[in-house]
């Protein structure tokens, strides 16, 4: 069995983790454009290299960022998420929700 | 019977056939330049030359013909998917497929066997009825059955009660079946060969050359080749092609088990499938039992297979076919599966503009080989879209025009 190595609860079997997909920056969803918002929720980068990813120790619900070869599955370094994110982010609401069907004309 | 097998092999009458021209050099243009040579890409040049005429055309593959997932599939071939644009589709492929051994000289022992998914709760078998009336209203056979019915057909599963999952009806698919899957890729490749498309196996595509939005030809191990158009059919490679193209495309590379057991007399002429349990099987001419199930649970460039993965598997099959228990596993592999989060393929148009995509075949592609060859080829050499491909266009994602086929493609195949 691969051994994952949680920040939280040390090294654990994979099978009690969940993937949750590349470390991506955020567009704000309220400000961007549709092609900048399909790119983050739809477009991948899926490179052969070592790549930074989201995982969940499932158990405790604890995410995590792991570094990952992604030819050889090789798992490089395990960090807690404020190592990357030293600030909050806020996604303030618009100032009033657009009714159903406001947008198209 | 053995010496008349003898004097068939020495004979002279019946000289050994060669499946394709050797290897010569790269020629130093073409007019379509096809990346990847598993049954996706040599279809689509075979149907280039047979329909369209066009045989300047080379197929690069950097490893040996059907070595991705076009020989490492299950074979499963059906059309009962979910929406009418995916059943309309995948439903031509089996047409095609059906009189393919006849069109291509080549046996690929097309083998109709009935497809039976398993309904363990009762959101399932809503999700089957809604694709039986789909299936019906397009003209595909497609039957819910309940639990007695299911017990005539497919009379070798456990239906008790007292486990983890019972059965509770199942949705019949008579046109269900399954093939050698080599043999298509070699048939494929074969008959274009015949008709002058080269094939280069050993030689892997790096680059690929642009010049004012438009491909001019593509770069290999082996040197640089021109060309008018190219379309890439990579599979788990998408990705990495379309990176040398210009684009991100949306798709995740996951490796896709199976696993057979050793040869055992013909019990089982269904197909078997539960989306619940994670679990396919079926039984090849061989006797062994091709068996499948989900995608790993993270992605991976590799062609590794895991223990955790025939764990799981193999307590469900358990569950269904108990008396397996003694049976021995006899090889299992992993393929690499390009995966979209829709469960439907990409065909069609690029931003870069005469390079075209057939992608995102994910663990459901081996059945539209036929269809997918056929009309890919059309399109290069028309640069019309033909109206039975336009919905899988890359660009959906950018409309929010997504085909959903989770509940028809996850586990099934
Ligand atoms: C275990 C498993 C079970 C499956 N079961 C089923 C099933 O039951 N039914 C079903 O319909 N589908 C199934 N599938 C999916 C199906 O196998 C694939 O979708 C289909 O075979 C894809 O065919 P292809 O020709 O596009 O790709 P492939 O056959 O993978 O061919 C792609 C080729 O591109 C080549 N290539 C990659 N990069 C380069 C490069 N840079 N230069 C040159 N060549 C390159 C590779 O060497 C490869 O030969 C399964 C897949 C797997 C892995």
């Amino acid at each position: 069995m691969k051994v994952l190595n949680c920040p939280l609860n040390g090294p654990r079997n994979i099978s009690e983790f969940a993937y949750g997909g590349e470390v991506e920056s955020h567009p704000d969803p309220h400000a961007c454009s549709d092609a900048e918002w399909t790119d983050f929720v739809f477009f991948e980068n899926n490179a052969a290299a070592v790549v930074r990813e989201w995982w969940c120790h499932v158990a405790t619900a604890y995410w995590f960022i792991a570094e990952r070869d992604t030819t050889t599955d090789e798992i490089v370094r395990t960090y807690p998420a404020s190592e990357a994110f030293t600030q909050r982010m806020e996604f303030p609401a618009p100032a009033r929700a657009p009714a159903r069907g406001e947008d198209k004309p | 019977m053995p010496f008349g097998l003898l004097k068939y092999g020495f004979s002279k009458k019946y000289p050994a056939r060669r499946h394709f021209a050797p290897r010569g050099d790269l020629r130093p243009s073409y007019d379509v330049v096809i990346i990847g040579g598993g049954g996706h890409g040599l279809a689509t040049a075979y149907y280039l030359a047979k329909e369209h005429g066009i045989t300047n055309v080379a197929v690069l593959d950097k490893g040996y013909i059907g070595g991705g997932n076009t020989g490492r599939n299950t074979a499963i071939i059906r059309s009962n998917y979910l929406t009418p644009e995916g059943v309309r589709f995948y439903d031509e492929s089996i047409r095609l497929f059906r009189d393919l051994s006849q069109e291509l000289d080549y046996n690929i022992l097309y083998s109709e066997r009935g497809h039976v998914t398993l309904a363990h709760t009762d959101a399932a078998l809503r999700t089957m009825r809604w694709r039986v009336e789909v299936n019906k209203h397009l003209g595909v056979a497609s039957e819910l059955v309940l639990r007695d019915e299911l017990a005539r057909l497919v009379p070798q599963i456990n239906l008790s009660e007292h486990v983890r999952y019972p059965v509770l009806g199942a949705l019949h698919h008579p046109p269900g079946s399954i093939a050698r899957h080599d043999a298509v890729a070699w048939g494929y490749g074969g008959a274009a060969s015949r008709m002058g498309v080269e094939i280069h196996q050993k030689t892997t595509v790096t680059d690929i050359l642009k010049k004012n939005g438009r491909v001019v030809g593509v770069v290999t191990d082996r040197g640089a080749v021109a060309c008018a158009k190219t379309v890439q059919a990579v599979a788990g490679d998408s990705s990495l092609i379309a990176k040398m193209a210009g684009f991100r495309a949306p798709i995740l590379t996951v490796p896709l088990q199976a696993c057979v057991s050793q040869p055992l007399k013909p019990f089982l002429d269904a197909i078997v499938v539960s989306g619940s349990l994670h679990v396919y099987v079926s039984q090849s001419d061989r006797g062994e039992l091709v068996m499948g199930g989900a995608t790993d649970p993270y992605p991976l460039y590799s062609t590794r297979p895991s223990l955790e993965f025939k764990e799981g598997l193999m307590a469900h099959i358990l569950e269904l076919f108990p008396f397996l228990a003694e049976v021995k596993l006899l090889r299992q592999w992993s393929g690499m599966a390009d995966m979209t989060p829709d469960f439907s393929p990409i065909m069609g148009l690029t931003p870069l503009e005469n390079h075209y995509i057939d992608a995102g075949w994910g663990t459901w592609g081996f059945k539209a080989t036929p269809v997918a060859g056929k009309r890919m080829a059309e399109l290069v050499a028309t640069g019309e879209v033909p109206g039975l491909i336009e919905p899988f266009r890359l660009s959906r994602f950018r409309e929010f025009k997504l085909l959903g086929e989770k509940g028809a493609a996850s586990v099934g195949h």
